[in-house]
């Protein structure tokens, strides 16, 4: 029972990772970026690439996991993203959607459609039992690493100073222009700042979803969309929220029904945006 | 003197709805020409009966998209409904086209007219979200009741002859192109009808600006939930003749990538005139026939880049060449008449 607990834990909190980023362009940017995928599969074949090319140890790929992304992430909000911020919902969707069908076939193209496998290292394969119950070292690492950025996030977005301006520049970027604030700089960050962790995902989710393929950014898509949604738009603890109630209702659905394991984490959003259109965890006010 | 005015305006107001609602000449030549297309070139029929059906398919996505200006991905819901009821009545030996046709569309109007609510609230995230998440489930349920829907083999499945007389499937691709050709015609003329109707007038006002369409009075919930029923059972009936045209249906037909796919072929043709979702089901569908014979694996690329050119030359200035280059085609409901 426990381990199944800590199995959907730890699939909460890779899910937290992979969508935080979205929960920052989407959720406070309101930017509806269906793209987000992409950077994840990118930091997926950062390090599937990097260890069974090159040989480099698993943890030594993640930062270039993380970089990579963000560079691409940058890039492209430089290029096209930022024509769009003040876009019609249906452009945005119609721009990432776009993205996405080319980026599988690039993937495709270079790498080839079978999936990348990331072999994990022999300290975290295999499991270790603690209080009596089973738990797989490489879930107990995602939870580490997980919990130390989502902490790391929250504080950055409540105490540092860049976290101030962010709220700031996405509350009213017209006003928060006008006091000085660099809005387009603050937006560039933090937009690079999510596709990284994305990355960051896709590479130590790797193990967990079979290996990178190129139609990793639609298959995972949805699961994204719908974390953010139920996390609400605003901020980071209700993505992490919303990402733990997912991970842990998906996996135990799974296990003890799986007739109907498949139907939860639709029916959880159908019934959240029912019950509350802005999210479970949002802010009070109807923005 | 104002009764007399007022009758004086409506009766101009009048005039001008019937002179918009008239066919024109150029309607009948691309009528005309997509029969003649049939009838010409029996070696192709049976992609062009898929671009009738996929044509159908985005009209009905216009319905709500491009006269309502309500954001949908989850369109493929009621496609996947409409195909299985069809496909399930034949199995189970009621191979009446005629009848698959409109239990399809009905089951998928029932589905539209129940999750229609769901679209009131929220903002246009929402909505696509929740469009999505039911087309989603449905895909869910109809795997997990494979012994209804065949589960992941899908359903095969013989259909009877259209009215009794005239045979479709393998042995007649040219009359299932022309049933579906009928389907298609008698469909669109009702939807442009109820374009001109003081029906589509009130959609285009929610589309405007849905806040002022209800402070002029407009019921704005009730045409929402109308508007929608009625896309869902065009999507429902598209859904049944793909699935009696080709004797099988599948779990692929709830997938995102059918959704997407008819937004990209109304987007492609445009967006709010009835004729987009055709002509971008055409090119669409010759596009990908084109592309894949030269690279099979990465057509789905150089749609993504029409995609992102398209948005970026700015669909709305695309739209208004397009427009003036046109106007003698495209009769423009609604827009552009306040200008």
């Amino acid at each position: 029972m426990l381990t199944i607990l800590f199995d959907g834990v730890a699939y909460g909190m890779l899910l937290f990772v992979l969508a935080s980023g979205l929960s920052v362009t989407l959720g406070l940017m309101n930017f509806i970026n269906l793209a987000h995928g992409v950077f994840a599969m990118v930091g997926g074949y950062v390090t599937a690439l990097m260890m069974n090319r090159a040989g480099i140890p698993f943890l030594a790929t993640l930062p270039a996991a993380f970089v990579v992304p963000a560079i691409l992430g940058v890039a492209l909000e430089r290029t096209f993203y930022r024509r769009l911020y003040g876009a019609r919902p249906l452009d945005q969707v119609l721009f990432t959607i776009g993205l996405v069908l080319m980026a599988m076939p690039i993937a495709d193209f270079f790498l080839g459609d079978e999936p990348q496998q990331v072999n994990l290292p022999a300290w975290l394969s295999g499991s270790t039992t603690v209080y009596g119950v089973g738990i797989s070292l490489y879930r107990l690492f995602i939870v580490t690493v997980c919990g130390v950025i989502a902490a790391a996030l929250q504080i950055f977005l409540v105490k540092t100073r860049f976290g101030a301006q962010l709220r700031a520049a996405v509350d009213d970027a017209r006003v928060a222009d006008g006091l000085g604030i660099n809005v387009d700089r603050i937006f560039a960050v933090a937009f690079a700042v999510g596709s990284g962790l994305a990355g960051l995902g896709g590479a130590l989710a790797a193990d967990v979803v079979g290996g990178i393929d190129p139609s990793f950014p639609v298959k995972f898509l949805v699961t994204f969309l719908i974390v953010v949604t139920i996390g609400g738009s605003n901020g980071i603890l209700g993505a992490l929220f919303g990402a733990l109630l997912l991970g842990v209702l998906d996996v135990a659905g799974k296990y003890y029904v799986p007739s109907i394991g498949g139907f939860i984490i639709y029916g959880v959003m159908v019934v959240t945006l029912i019950l509350r259109p802005q999210g479970l965890f949002a802010r009070g006010d109807d923005r | 003197m104002s009764a007399a005015h007022g009758s004086k305006t409506t009766g101009r107001l009048e005039a001008h709805l019937h002179r918009r609602a008239r066919w024109r000449w150029p309607e009948t030549v691309f009528w005309l020409a997509v029969l003649a297309t049939i009838i010409a070139i029996p070696s192709r029929v049976a992609l062009t009966n898929e671009i009738l059906v996929a044509g159908l398919f985005a009209l009905s996505l216009d319905l709500i998209l491009g006269l309502t200006g309500i954001v949908s991905l989850g369109q493929a819901a009621f496609l996947g409904l409409g195909a299985y009821a069809a496909a399930i009545l034949a199995s189970r030996g009621v191979a009446d086209p005629t009848l698959g046709l409109v239990c399809g569309a009905a089951v998928a109007a029932v589905a539209g007219l129940a999750t229609a609510p769901l679209l009131l609230r929220g903002s246009d995230l929402t909505r696509l979200m929740v469009t999505l998440g039911v087309s989603l489930l449905l895909g869910e349920l109809a795997n997990r009741n494979g012994w209804l829907t065949g589960g992941a083999d899908g359903l095969n499945f013989s259909m009877g002859k259209v009215l009794g007389l005239f045979p479709i499937g393998f042995t007649g691709q040219r009359n299932a192109a022309l049933y579906s050709f009928v389907v298609l015609f008698v469909l669109f003329a009702a939807a442009r009808r109820l374009a001109q109707s003081p029906f589509g007038l009130a959609l285009a006002a929610i589309r405007e600006n849905r806040l002022r369409a209800g402070a002029l009075g407009i019921a704005t919930s009730g045409r929402i939930v109308a508007i929608y029923a009625v896309s869902a059972a065009y999507a429902g009936a598209a859904g049944a003749l793909l699935a009696q045209t080709t004797q099988i249906v599948s779990l692929d037909l709830f997938d995102f990538h059918r959704s997407a796919d008819v937004m990209l072929m109304l987007i492609i043709g445009g967006a709010g005139y009835l004729y987009g979702g055709l002509i971008g089901a055409a090119l669409f569908i010759f596009l990908r026939d084109v592309i894949s014979a030269a690279t099979p694996e990465y057509w789905e690329f150089w749609i993504g880049a029409l995609l992102i050119a398209l948005v970026l030359m700015g669909r709305e200035r695309i739209r208004a060449a397009a427009a003036r280059a046109t106007s003698l085609v495209a009769f423009r409901p609604a827009r552009g008449d306040t200008a």
